[in-house]
């Protein structure tokens, strides 16, 4: 026998909002659909920016990326932000247990003098990557277009920061929150010649116009390229050689990533997927990307990892490359 | 060895502020371009104070808590009919008017941060700028999620973004954020941190949501609650910005007195809207008008300044003006939407006996002598079956957009009027305050999109108003405006009460 509650149900006048019924029919709505199609003024702007008059204040023409529709670019986590902070607020909560475990077993003693300073010289500094995706994600958000992508290019870059806190964390861990580690890392950061290539590529990216051309560069490339030589070949060479407890206070970045890459790829499909334009334009971009961004990263793969590493993360990338149809795997 | 214990602001340093760098292959003034065209002085970002110190990993939590209430009231509210529990049917015309005059208003705001907080170069500005941003979209997505109920039973809330890119008074909103957005950083978080959130929030937002306690809306109130903790990091912030412009070089003065002045005044009109919604659209008042001014904006609002003097910073100009206009704005705003009822996505209607009571007894100077006389007028009309609306289209202010139909304060007979001529064009204010603003940047207010015009000219459609309304506005005309009495949202409420 089941309960039965009696309610009263009383018949509503309409299921959704009249934009939402214009695209998706006259049918009860998601939460992420009402709280992201259509948000974004789309006409009868009344005054032209003073900071770039040139443009409306929102603009299309900000990237020479055209769609049809810039709300084609459904986020396929659907996260409008109360579904976005409760996602990340879950994982936190998961990496705030392995921070306290690893602090309270002190599992930084554990570490070799020499691991501990790789950690330092190639962990750490990556505070300032995440810092440089932060900005560039803020960038998308604020001069992009439709609030399907924008609401998620900031869902991302707040996300950065939070990673680049993470890695400052992390920092504070080896020094015994002293901040010799942070403060040695930015001087590795600002001066070693390891670096330079990488700080000199994440200077390049903050002077970027077309907000579209940096999405790739940094969400694509990048993203892509460090994502496999730390997360992936980095965590694999440490657990192999004394650093395995290092994976609990890089989980979260682990765990982040997937989502990430997931989402990057239905944008970068649906952007190619539009015309023959937008696919030539994605597939220059990435050439000139990806080439720099190697070069970047060459020493710092070297010395992570050794002879191919990098060249194991450029075919990661090809792959999904050809995966969003920007390339047919020969770039 | 045993980890030692961070402060609070050595922590935050360590986490946030020390972040960023100085620029060693690329110019950091194409990295950050617009913070010296307005002629602000920034000697050292490392001065700023942080107004609130949090963490992402802290902000995730706190707010998704906060999320998980949140939705579990709206979910209750949408399973219990909760609409039906609001005081009178007529409250929720207060919610037409937020959802598409001021929920617009929260997605320009996340837009506006997102940009300062990408535009900054100083790194706790920024980031400060970011937090709000992400804020500011929780607020619009929220307040459509509330709102998302109403809608199902209501009409008038159906297109509220369509409708506030195009609906003629969502002009005054809309013009308010898009003058603020359009100009540069600076101004930007003068005009809506400071002069917006911290002075004026809680004659804009805090009355809608004492309007929603007062009348029974859980969904509304509940998300004024949860937003509470938001908005006070937003006015740290506002507080902080205005310290920091000042502290940092003396010939920036000028520039933010000249802002507050602008943006005080904007501001105020602007808030005409929110007047006639607390002393005519609540059904259940809270205070009047007046005495939210006096407590609000006279009381906190002069301590403000008077702590602010130090800086040699004066009160907003305008001041008489703007203390007059308590005993009439509301009153001269709603019997403009009264008579153009007609036109507006959202019902009308005239007090009732004891509505009008209450206005006499809370405006004893004003109301009786010069504004209860219409509305009995009014009522008189319509026992003989003519509820009027005024036929043409008025005359807007060329800077706030509101039809000409303040009076002068000192003969609240005789209606303002004020206009310029800039290259050889005639343009038309409703007060000193808005023509001055024009006379200091005409270039950008001969850009307004005036809706008046705009039908005039024929860019929004027609040839008749009711063409205008249902084909540009998407009003669904005859369902949507008119007067309260004999509406579609009156019938069901009688329906759902069992009332005849």
């Amino acid at each position: 026998m089941s309960v039965e509650i009696k309610t009263s149900t009383l018949e509503p006048v309409r299921n959704t909002f009249a934009n939402i019924e214009r695209r998706f029919g006259d049918k009860p709505a998601t939460r992420y659909q009402e709280a992201t199609y259509d948000l974004q003024a789309e006409t009868n702007y009344h005054y032209r920016p003073l900071w770039q008059p040139e443009f409306e204040l929102n603009d299309k023409g900000r990237t020479a990326i055209e769609m049809q529709d810039w709300y084609a670019f459904k986020d396929p986590r659907q996260y409008y932000y109360g579904a976005y902070v409760g996602q990340r607020a879950r994982m936190q909560e998961h990496a705030e247990n392995n921070y306290a475990f690893f602090e309270k077993r002190n599992l930084a003693a554990l570490l070799s003098d020499e691991l501990r300073a790789s950690l330092i010289r190639l962990l750490v500094p990556l505070r300032h990557v995440e810092h440089t995706a932060n900005l560039n994600n803020m960038y998308g958000t604020a001069y992009g277009y439709g609030t399907a992508i924008t609401q998620a290019l900031l869902y991302d870059a707040m996300d950065r920061l939070g990673i680049a806190q993470y890695f400052s964390r992390i920092g504070l861990i080896l020094d015994g929150n002293s901040g010799d580690a942070l403060v040695e890392a930015k001087q590795l950061w600002l001066q070693a010649p390891l670096w330079q290539g990488m700080r000199a590529l994440c200077e390049e990216t903050l002077v970027t116009e077309d907000w579209f051309e940096l999405f790739v560069a940094q969400d694509l490339v990048i993203d892509s390229l460090v994502s496999d030589l730390v997360y992936t070949q980095f965590d694999t060479w440490l657990a192999a050689n004394g650093g395995q407890d290092v994976a609990m206070l890089t989980e979260f970045m682990q765990e982040w990533c997937k989502e990430h890459t997931r989402w990057v790829d239905a944008v970068l499909k649906i952007a190619a997927a539009e015309s023959d334009a937008n696919k030539a334009l994605l597939g220059q971009w990435v050439e000139r990307w990806r080439g720099k961004a190697a070069e970047a990263l060459a020493p710092i793969a070297q010395e992570m990892l050794g002879d191919d590493a990098l060249a194991e993360s450029l075919a990661a990338l090809d792959k999904r490359l050809v995966k969003a149809g920007i390339a047919g795997g020969n770039l | 060895m045993a980890a030692k214990k961070l402060n609070t602001k050595d922590k935050y340093r360590l986490l946030t502020r020390d972040l960023d760098w100085e620029f060693s292959y690329e110019d950091r003034k194409q990295a950050f371009p617009f913070e010296e065209f307005e002629g602000i002085k920034i000697t050292d970002w490392s001065k700023w104070e942080d107004p609130f110190r949090l963490t992402m990993d802290t902000y995730w939590k706190y707010q998704a808590e906060k999320e998980k209430k949140l939705y579990a009231i709206f979910d209750a509210v949408a399973q219990n009919n909760g609409h039906t529990n609001i005081s009178d049917p007529r409250y929720a015309n207060a919610l037409k008017l937020f959802l598409t005059g001021v929920s617009p208003l929260e997605y320009q705001a996340h837009q506006g941060f997102a940009h300062t907080g990408r535009q900054f170069g100083g790194v706790g500005a920024r980031i400060a700028c970011q937090m709000q941003s992400i804020d500011e979209l929780r607020h619009v997505q929220t307040q459509v999620h509330a709102m998302s109920h109403y809608n199902k039973f209501f009409d008038g809330f159906q297109d509220w973004s369509h409708m506030h890119d195009r609906v003629w008074y969502l002009s005054v909103p809309k013009s308010f954020f898009d003058d603020a957005r359009s100009a540069g950083p600076f101004e930007f978080l003068v005009a809506i941190s400071f002069s917006f959130e911290y002075v004026l929030t809680n004659l804009l937002f805090v009355p809608f949501m004492s309007g929603a306690a007062y009348n029974g809306d859980m969904a509304t109130v509940t998300f004024g609650f949860s937003a509470q903790s938001d908005e006070a990091r937003h006015m740290t912030l506002g507080l902080e910005v205005i310290k920091f412009l000042l502290e940092q070089h003396e010939d920036n003065v000028p520039i933010v007195q000249e802002w507050i002045d602008k943006w005080f005044w904007r501001g105020t009109r602007l808030l005409t809207l929110v007047s006639m919604m607390m002393d005519y659209m609540l059904p259940n008042k809270v205070m009047s008008w007046k005495e939210a001014w006096e407590v609000y904006f006279e009381e906190a609002g002069g301590a403000l300044f008077k702590d602010l003097a130090r800086y040699g910073i004066r009160a907003p100009k305008y001041a008489e003006t703007i203390e007059k206009e308590k005993e009439h704005v509301s009153h001269q705003a709603w019997w403009l939407f009264y008579s153009y009822g007609d036109a507006t996505a959202f019902h009308t209607w005239i007090p009732s006996d004891e509505e009008l009571d209450w206005l006499s007894e809370k405006y004893p100077d004003t109301f009786d002598k010069y504004y209860r006389p219409r509305w009995e007028m009014a009522k008189k009309m319509e026992a003989q079956g003519k509820r009027f609306y005024t036929k043409g289209l008025p005359q807007l202010c060329n800077c706030c957009q509101i039809p000409l139909m303040f009076t002068e304060m000192d003969n609240p007979t005789q209606l303002a009027y004020r206009d310029t001529v800039y290259k050889d064009e005639r343009y038309h204010f409703c007060s000193d305050g808005c023509h001055d603003i024009f006379v200091a940047e005409p270039e950008k207010y001969v850009q307004s999109w005036l809706p008046v015009h705009q039908i005039l000219q024929g860019n929004c459609g027609g040839p008749g108003l009711e063409d205008v309304l249902r084909d540009y506005y998407r009003m669904n005309v005859g369902a949507d405006n008119l007067d309260m009495k004999g509406s579609p949202d009156e019938q069901r409420w009688n329906s759902w009460k069992g009332v005849a």
